[in-house]
C-alpha cells in the first residue's frame, strides 16, 4: 500500500504503540483485499461491545490498545452491551458477565469513545451523510448506514472497527468504492399493496427473503413506489443483515443511490430475478414463527434499539391496559432516548403498566436462562432469528399491536 | 506416502496435524464453541468434532461480524485449528487471524488452495505445511 507521511508516522509508532498496532492490522487487512491506499474517516461504530460476542481476548486487544496509548481520532459510538449498565441485576444477567462486561465498557472509554451503548447509532447522534466514508460494525447499522444514508462502510469484523477507529483510515476497497456499490439482483415486487407491507415486522420478512436470497450480491428492490418510513427501512436492515450478509441494498425511488432502477444498478443489467407477491411474504412470517399458538413469556421489542417514536407508539397500543401478570414486556433503547422518555413521563406511563426499559443492552447479548422463557414475541426479523439459537425459547413473529396484544392477554394467536 | 502440493500462503506461517475437511461453509460465530474447539452448528457436518489443533480444509466461512473475535478467542484458549486451507478468503478469516498476530504473535495460518488441492487434500490424513505454501500430505493408509 502506499502510505501518506502521516501515516508512515503512526505506523512507525510516532503517535504511541497503540496506534501503531492499530495501523499494522489495518495494512495486513488492506494487503490481503488489494487496497492501494488509505481514505480518511469521518465516524466510527464499534460492535465489539459485548463481552459475550468478543471474550476474554477481546478484553486483552482493548485493554491493551487502550493502555498502549491508542485514542479514538474520529467521534466513534459503541454499540449495545451484555448488560443493562444501571439495572444489570433487575435483568438477571450472571454477575460474572457483568463485570467482565464492565472492563471492556472501561478499556473503550479511556480511548475517548462514546458511550452510546447501542445497536442504532443512526437513529441517535450525529448520523453520517451521504457520500461519507465511516468505519461502522454491528451488521444492522452497516445496512442502514450504506443503504438509508448513502454513506460507505465496509463490513468491518469485531476489533478492526476500533483500530479505524484509532487510525481514522480504513484501507480502499469494498463498498468504499462507488462502483462496487452497484446492484445486482432485482426483487421485484408483484401485486404488493399497502396492506402486505404495512408494519415495520412486514418490511422485516421482506428483508429477511432477501437476506437469503441475495447470497454474495447487492440487492435491488423495485415495485413499491411509495414513501417508506425509517423505521421500516431500519427493520429491513436488520432482517436482511441477519438472514444474510446484506450490507447494502436499494430500493427504488427510497434509497438515496437509487432514485432509479438504471441508478441502483448502475447502468448494469440484474443478474437475477425474484419476484416477490404477498404469498412469498406470508410464508417467511410463517416461517421466522416456530412457537405454537398460546401462552407467552416474554414480548421483546427494540431489536434494533427502540426511538422516542416508538415508545410513544407502544404507549398509545396499550391505552392504559397493563401486561398480563406473569408476562415479561421489554423494550430495548439506549440511554438518550431512555431520557427524554422519563423527562415527557412516557418511561413511568409504561413502567407503571409493567413494561420495561433495557437500556444499553440487547437479551441476545447475554444468557436469559434464568428466566426460563419458553416463548418469546417480537416484531423484529432479526430477533426472530437469532433468539431462538440464543435464548433457547421459542418465537412468535409478529406486528408491534399484536405484540402489544400478546403482552396484554398473556398468549397470541395467528 | 507423502506428495507435496502447492497453496498460496494468505497468513503465514507452519504448521501441521492431523486433516479435519468438510464441503461446507463454517461460522465461526455461533458455529463454534470458542472454549473446546467444538464444532455446534447442528447443521454443519463436523458438528461434534473438535476443530483444536486440526489442519481444518473448509471452503469459507460465512456469518456475523462477530466470527473474527471468536477464532481469536481460540487463538488465546490454544483451542485454535493448527491451520485453515480454504478456497476463499473473507473478511472474517482473515480479520481473526490478523488480530491474533498482533496481540499475541501467534496465529492460524492460513492458505489458499486450488480446488483440486482442496480435494486431494481433503482425503489425506495429516498435512505439514510451510510458510512458503508447500504442503506435504500424508495419505490414508489403504
Amino acid at each position: 500500500m502506499n502510505l501518506t507521511q502521516y501515516e508512515l508516522d503512526m505506523l512507525a509508532g510516532r503517535s504511541g504503540e497503540g496506534a501503531a498496532m492499530a495501523m499494522r492490522v489495518l495494512c495486513d487487512l488492506g494487503e490481503l483485499f488489494g487496497a492501494t491506499r488509505f481514505l480518511p474517516i469521518l465516524r466510527a461504530h464499534i460492535d465489539g461491545c459485548a463481552y459475550t460476542c468478543v471474550w476474554d481476548a477481546g478484553i486483552e486487544f482493548v485493554e491493551k490498545l487502550s493502555a498502549c496509548g491508542a485514542r479514538v481520532t474520529v467521534p466513534a459510538t459503541l454499540n449495545a452491551t451484555s448488560r443493562d449498565i444501571r439495572n444489570w441485576e433487575a435483568f438477571r444477567i450472571p454477575a460474572e458477565i457483568a463485570q467482565k462486561n464492565q472492563r471492556l465498557e472501561a478499556a473503550y472509554l479511556q480511548m475517548g469513545c462514546i458511550p452510546l451503548w447501542s445497536c442504532a447509532p443512526y437513529d441517535a447522534i450525529q448520523a453520517p451523510r451521504f457520500g461519507q466514508h465511516i468505519a461502522w460494525a454491528e451488521s444492522n447499522a452497516v445496512n442502514y448506514a450504506n443503504s438509508v444514508l448513502g454513506a460507505r462502510t465496509e463490513r468491518y469484523g469485531d476489533l478492526v472497527d476500533v483500530c479505524c477507529a484509532v487510525a481514522g483510515r480504513v484501507p480502499e476497497c469494498g463498498l468504499h468504492i462507488k462502483k462496487n456499490r452497484a446492484g445486482s439482483v432485482l426483487f421485484l415486487l408483484d401485486g404488493v399493496t399497502e396492506r402486505d407491507l404495512a408494519d415495520p415486522m412486514d418490511f422485516a420478512a421482506l428483508g429477511y427473503l432477501i437476506g437469503k436470497e441475495t447470497g454474495n450480491h447487492i440487492p435491488v428492490i423495485d415495485g413499491w413506489n411509495r414513501p417508506v418510513a425509517a423505521a421500516s427501512l431500519k427493520a429491513l436492515s436488520a432482517a436482511s443483515a441477519a438472514s444474510g450478509s446484506v450490507a447494502l441494498f436499494h430500493m427504488v425511488g427510497a434509497t438515496p443511490e437509487a432514485a432509479t432502477r438504471e441508478e441502483a444498478f448502475q447502468g448494469n443489467a440484474p443478474a437475477r430475478i425474484v419476484t416477490v407477491t404477498p404469498a412469498v411474504l406470508d410464508g417467511v412470517r410463517d416461517e421466522l414463527t416456530c412457537a405454537q399458538e398460546g401462552a407467552i413469556d416474554l414480548v421483546v421489542l427494540g431489536c434494533p434499539h427502540a426511538t422516542y417514536t416508538d415508545l410513544q407508539q407502544v404507549h398509545g397500543m396499550l391505552n392504559g391496559r397493563r401486561v398480563h401478570a406473569g408476562v415479561e414486556f421489554w423494550i430495548q433503547t439506549n440511554c438518550l432516548t431512555e431520557t427524554l422518555a422519563r423527562r415527557s413521563g412516557v418511561a413511568q406511563a409504561l413502567e407503571s403498566l409493567g413494561v420495561k426499559l433495557l437500556t444499553d443492552g440487547c437479551i441476545n447479548n447475554f444468557p436469559v436462562t434464568a428466566w426460563g422463557f419458553r416463548t418469546i414475541a417480537t416484531n423484529s426479523g432479526k430477533m426472530a432469528h437469532y433468539a431462538p439459537g440464543n435464548t433457547g425459547a421459542k418465537v412468535a413473529f409478529l406486528s408491534t399491536q399484536s405484540c402489544v396484544e400478546a403482552a396484554v392477554k398473556g398468549a397470541w394467536a395467528k | 506416502m507423502k506428495i507435496a502440493l502447492s497453496t498460496r500462503p494468505v497468513i503465514a506461517g507452519n504448521a501441521e496435524g492431523y486433516i479435519l475437511a468438510s464441503k461446507t461453509a463454517l461460522s465461526f460465530w455461533g458455529g463454534v464453541e470458542p472454549h473446546s474447539g467444538m464444532v455446534v452448528d447442528v447443521h454443519h457436518d463436523l458438528c461434534g468434532t473438535s476443530i483444536a489443533g486440526r489442519v481444518l480444509f473448509i471452503p469459507t466461512t460465512r456469518g456475523s461480524c462477530s466470527g473474527s473475535t471468536i477464532l481469536l478467542e481460540m487463538v488465546r484458549a490454544n483451542t485454535a485449528p493448527a491451520a485453515i486451507v480454504t478456497l476463499c478468503v473473507e473478511q472474517i478469516l482473515a480479520t481473526g487471524a490478523i488480530l491474533a498476530r498482533a496481540l499475541y504473535r501467534r496465529t492460524v495460518p492460513v492458505f489458499l488452495a486450488s480446488e483440486e488441492v482442496f480435494r486431494q487434500g481433503s482425503n489425506a490424513l495429516a498435512a505439514s505445511l510451510s510458510e512458503d505454501g508447500t504442503m506435504w500430505i500424508e495419505e490414508q493408509a489403504e
